[in-house]
């Protein structure tokens, strides 16, 4: 029998209204994709395709114009604690010290004190930010600022986490570190990860399934099993490979798209 | 006197005069000969000698009636006398006090409402679009009406000033609230905040510094239009003072009068200033 996925989009569609009497511009069409339990999953595409504004429905920060999102089959009202979202932009709280920032899950839901400053410096250490929880984040590397952004979302202990190009902004031996320990942290924890980028790369290292979306209407074109041996390693040639694979089905879609 | 105000926002770091440092990377062939940077006290005092000069030489060549344009020996002559009755203290006081009074009145209401058009769109769309109406008339044109429905007690002179200080904090935190990355509000959403929660950790800790700043700019406001007030409407003040020493072509006293009240915006405006830089050293350095 098979396992009742832990998200799903079912037939998710977004429309924004459109200037001047257009047509309705279709950020997302028709997009449905279920994800399993304790999996990683990378939403891949082009910008334009709608990925990040799938994310930001599973988030619950917009609704879809149509369709459902649901978690553990419930259909979902908004955010929750239950999905914990990491963002390009760290979106930390300037005001507030990285230990601040990562108490303010367990203090918004009541934690005493000593418990949640507990659990945070643990998921800080966990992000190897032992040394610098008492750092505002305009003290902190972009980098450092990301690890205290992961450190904050998972103190929430949440069941998925919707990452948002997370090391989008981030210098590439920044991104392989900081991409090595979120395996880590997912081998540790097993939270169902999203993950959206558009480095087929990253995809392939990071993930179990690859959603490949296509731009203009956003939508889902193919998704691609990963079941390369873990870990992987960026320049070996089965990861070569199946990044290749994914290119090539990407540009058979556009190119298919194009002689329509 | 808008850069002495307005710093904090986007300061550079480096305002402060840092001590010595251009003593080694100079650039070659700029400022030879002069310490960088000059001394700020220095220039004044250097002013203070020469109008003392002009003074001193005036008393013998009689350029110009010295009652009209005193030096500084007489100006702190006439101080030290309206010091000595009392009478420069409790001008001072009641002063101060008045205009501490009306921007604590104003306060309250120009933050309440700032964040309320700020946040909430029909606040924006009714309210708004009022205050930008009266926001240009200039506060000393509504004056006369004031002392009409007030009378020249205390009540008109507070009015006048919360009226005038409003605008500076209802504007300051509309900005403060329009500019809060939507993306924090996000997160503190995905974070479990409740509604409050967000106000509280969220909305108050990001608006706070444009709050020190509409009080810090207020206090400047104060003190800018309280002279006007205690010109028509008072029977003490520093701007009482002033009016009344008119009379009597005591322009020593007038010009004491003035510059307690310079006097008191620096103290008020540096007081503010330091306690900024105590409350949000996490924004400190920025850039």
């Amino acid at each position: 029998m098979p396992k009742e996925p832990k998200l799903s989009f079912e037939h998710v569609s977004k429309a924004y209204p459109s200037r001047r009497g257009e047509a309705r511009r279709l950020a997302v069409e028709d997009v449905t994709l279920n994800i399993e339990e304790g999996h990683f999953v990378c939403l891949l595409g082009p910008s334009g395709c709608g990925k990040s504004t799938l994310l930001n429905m599973a988030a619950g920060f917009i609704l879809p114009t149509s369709g459902r999102i649901l978690v553990d089959a419930k259909e979902i009202a908004g955010p929750g604690i239950d999905r914990g979202v990491v963002f390009q932009e760290y979106a930390l709280f300037p005001w507030y010290t990285a230990l601040q920032n990562v108490e303010l899950g367990p203090r918004a839901k009541g934690m005493p004190a000593a418990a949640r400053r507990a659990l945070a410096e643990r998921y800080l250490a966990m992000v190897g930010l032992t040394d610098h929880i008492h750092k505002y984040p305009r003290e902190l590397s972009g980098g450092m600022k990301q690890r205290a952004a992961i450190a904050r979302t998972l103190a929430n202990e949440p069941r998925i986490m919707l990452m948002d190009e997370p090391f989008g902004a981030l210098d590439a031996q920044t991104r392989e570190g900081l991409q090595d320990q979120l395996l880590d942290i997912w081998s540790a924890t097993r939270t169902t990860i999203v993950f959206v980028t558009h480095s087929i790369n990253e995809a392939v290292l990071l993930s179990d399934e690859v959603a490949i979306l296509a731009a203009h209407p956003g939508r889902l074109i193919h998704t691609v099993r990963n079941r390369l041996p873990r870990p992987r390693s960026r320049t070996s040639a089965d990861v070569v490979e199946l990044e290749r694979e994914i290119y090539d089905q990407r540009y058979l879609a556009e190119s298919r798209r194009a002689a329509e | 006197m808008t850069s002495a105000i307005l710093p904090s926002h986007g300061a550079p770091p480096s305002e402060e005069p840092a001590p010595d440092s251009g003593a080694e990377e100079r650039p070659l062939g700029r400022r030879i000969g002069w310490r960088s940077p000059p001394n700020k006290l220095l220039s004044i005092v250097v002013v203070i000698l020469g109008w003392q000069a002009i003074g001193l030489v005036n008393s013998r060549m009689h350029f110009y009636n010295p009652r009209l344009f005193p030096a500084p020996a007489d100006i702190i002559q006439a101080a030290w006398a309206l010091g000595q009755s009392g009478v420069l203290w409790i001008d001072i006081l009641v002063s101060t006090w008045r205009v501490l009074e009306g921007v604590l009145f104003a306060a309250p209401v120009g933050i309440a409402l700032g964040m309320a058009v700020g946040r909430i769109r029909w606040f924006e769309d009714s309210v708004e679009p009022i205050i930008e109406l009266l926001r240009p008339i200039p506060p000393l044109a509504l004056l006369p009406m004031i002392i009409l429905w007030f009378g020249i007690g205390e009540a008109s002179k507070v009015f006048f000033i919360a009226y005038s200080c409003f605008f500076v904090f209802f504007t300051t935190v509309v900005v403060g609230v329009r500019n809060i990355d939507s993306v924090l509000l996000r997160a503190g959403q995905s974070l479990g905040l409740s509604w409050l929660q967000q106000q509280r950790f969220i909305i108050v800790q990001a608006v706070l510094p444009d709050i020190m700043l509409g009080l810090r700019l207020s206090l400047s406001v104060g003190f800018l239009v309280i002279v006007a007030a205690e010109f028509i409407a008072a029977d003490t003040g520093l701007g009482y003072l002033i009016n009344y020493s008119r009379t009597w072509f005591r322009v020593a006293d007038m010009l004491v009068g003035a510059i307690c009240i310079g006097l008191l915006g620096v103290a008020s405006n540096y007081t503010l200033v330091a306690l900024e830089r105590r409350m949000f050293q996490w924004r400190a350095a920025a850039q």
